[in-house]
């Protein structure tokens, strides 16, 4: 193992010790659990964005519907929360595939508004469709039990489920990124004509890609559901598209851990703000984006691993 | 008289509220289409760009008495001026990258404004009176026509040409359009290209701005008009293709009036229509009605 290596691996290490240890050590386990829901959302989309080229505007249709789907699924059909997870999942997957197929007709900056339209699209049948509660959204979703077994009324108890679904979810988006099928994606992200001219089925591997990016995206939004109680409209609504650019965005786009932290910081920002200066936190997010455009496209994670390379090609010479 | 069972008046009444509508999305799916033909940038700002002008002429009565007519000029003037401020502090140094960049600080750019506004004012509406010379409607027989929205629809259009007949068929426009196709090639010429950017995005800004004055009397102005706008614009753009002017003022009018009709035989689609059709648009002729082939 090189030592860059090692030390990535010490450093994932630390941080699953310190998210097991997170209850003990007396960090309220809903805020963390709400951080690790909106880690899976942004590394979802990174995995779109960072790993595929493809920038979408509207992933929050995704993971609001998946909201919707586990809210109603676990509230009105009584199902247990692992069925409601899978419904929410597996429901964003599907309106990922219908999206995907209409989206990839086209390329960069039309991708994006034409997944921006079609997420504000499915904000209205939101606002509309009789099983969502309109304006009021879905409340006092149960937690209930875990295969009709395990209570999740516990903070505890839930956020070890989250927190395993958390893992896996990153081990999977890191095994598709690395297997030959993720080489693809990238070769896509760096050069299409010429993935397109070595014979590649272009749009089939971008159709896969954003499938599976809506199906995470969706569990991320189930979690949410589940966590919180409740499934609203905000879930759905444009600013939380807007919302996990940014994370991606600010963390480092196209790195693995860049989300997980950009997430981590946009989620404590809102909480320790959202009570003192209401409308200014659009303003201070607003603010970061034009930040991050400006001079920080990289990202924490991506100038980090910058200056990492810097140095070390400073010590080969 | 009615029309498939829908009265007349509600009918006419409901396809002028459309065409309206489709005269906001002319004028800015027509910034947009400027802005993007000469920039490459997709500029979401554009939808905060024409709440500012409704704020700018609502300030303007408010705070300064002045009316109208002269915000009508003046509205447009500053959010061209904070058009000129954008390009020159921010999008000038962004023209050498992925354009995405592009759209996603604008994007921003549009929530900063959005924020402060509704900090200051609150998200409900501030009511902007119809000025008295335009109040009132006129009784045509077969239906009663407010003043009001005849002007916009009167105005809307003449700018819209005005703009078309500029880029289309005067030198200025030459210079630009060359300027579309090869920005290095026409600076070899001896013009002046990054003012003309600069100008072409003021521009693009004053034309929002000036939507935003003329949409002020018919909606309450809040900080939110803008981004609620914008997405319908960017599905009307890529309904259109961003490669027409003309393409694009047709495609607003077109899917204003369309959406107009659905809110007569349908309402409950008629938030959606615009989206269906860009949707069906794509899977039948993907770069768009007047759009070419990339």
């Amino acid at each position: 193992m090189k030592p860059a290596n090692k030390l990535i691996a010490a450093t994932y290490l630390v941080l699953l010790v310190l998210a097991v240890l997170a209850p003990a050590l007396g960090l309220y386990p809903v805020f963390v659990m709400k951080l690790l829901c909106f880690a899976i959302f942004a590394s979802a989309f990174n995995l779109l964005l960072g790993f595929t080229g493809l920038l979408s505007f509207g992933h929050a249709a995704f993971f609001g519907s998946a909201a919707y789907f586990t809210g109603y699924a676990i509230k009105s059909l009584h199902v247990t929360p692992e069925l409601g997870l899978l419904a929410g999942a597996f429901g964003a997957g599907l309106i990922g595939l219908v999206v995907g197929l209409v989206a990839i007709r086209r390329q960069g900056i039309y991708f994006a508004m034409i997944t921006l339209a079609i997420a504000q699209m499915v904000f209205f049948v939101c606002l509309q469709a009789p099983f969502t509660g309109g304006e009021d959204g879905l409340q006092g979703v149960p937690r209930g039990a875990l295969f009709g077994l395990l209570s999740l009324e516990s903070d505890t108890t839930l956020y070890y489920l989250v927190l395993v679904i958390f893992v896996a979810c990153f081990m999977f988006i890191s095994r598709i990124v690395h297997s030959p099928f993720g080489q693809v994606l990238k070769m896509i992200r760096e050069n299409e004509p010429r993935a397109i001219s070595l014979g590649y089925q272009v749009d089939r591997y971008k159709l896969l890609a954003f499938v599976l990016s809506a199906a995470l995206a969706g569990l991320a939004g189930s979690l949410k559901t589940l966590i919180m109680g409740f499934a609203t409209l905000s879930d759905v609504h444009w600013s939380m598209s807007g919302e996990v650019i940014l994370m991606s965005l600010l963390g480092g786009v196209g790195t693995f851990f860049g989300p997980v932290l950009g997430s981590g910081i946009v989620i404590a920002l809102q909480d320790m703000l959202a009570d003192k200066v209401g409308s200014w936190v659009t303003v201070i997010i607003g603010v970061i984006f034009v930040i991050c455009v400006m001079a920080f496209r990289k990202g924490v994670v991506g100038e980090l691993q910058a200056y990492l390379e810097r140095r070390r090609q400073a010590v080969l010479k | 008289m009615e029309i498939f069972g829908i009265p007349l008046q509600a009918f006419l009444g409901q396809l002028l509220l459309g065409l309206v509508n489709g005269a906001f999305y002319a004028l800015l799916s027509l910034g947009l289409a400027v802005i993007f033909g000469l920039l490459g940038i997709v500029n979401f700002a554009h939808g905060a760009l024409y709440m500012l002008g409704a704020f700018a002429a609502w300030i303007m009565l408010d705070q300064f008495g002045i009316n109208y007519w002269f915000a009508l000029v003046l509205a447009p003037l500053t959010v061209g001026l904070l058009g000129v401020v954008i390009e020159r502090l921010f999008l000038k140094r962004l023209y050498k990258l992925d354009p995405l960049y592009g759209l996603l600080l604008t994007f921003g750019l549009a929530l900063i404004a959005e924020g402060i506004f509704r900090e200051l004012y609150g998200v409900s509406g501030q009511s902007y009176n119809v000025p008295e010379l335009l109040s009132g409607a006129t009784n045509l027989g077969f239906m009663v026509l407010p003043n009001y929205r005849a002007w916009v629809v009167a105005v809307s259009l003449a700018v819209c040409l005005g703009t078309w007949y500029l880029i289309e068929r005067t030198r200025l426009g030459a210079y630009l359009r060359a300027g579309t196709e090869n920005a290095a090639l026409v600076q070899a010429f001896g013009i002046n290209v990054p003012l003309m950017v600069t100008l072409t995005y003021g521009a693009g800004a004053a034309l929002a701005g000036l939507a935003g004055v003329l949409a002020a009397p018919i909606i309450q102005v809040n900080p939110l008009m803008g981004s609620n706008l914008i997405i319908v614009v960017f599905a009307v753009v890529v309904i259109g293709g961003m490669g027409s002017i003309m393409g694009s003022i047709l495609t607003g009018l077109g899917l204003g009036i369309i959406e107009g009709l659905t809110r007569v035989f349908y309402p409950e689609a008629s938030s959606i229509v615009v989206f269906v059709i860009m949707v069906i648009v794509l899977m039948i002729r993907p770069a768009g009605l007047f759009g070419k082939e990339a």
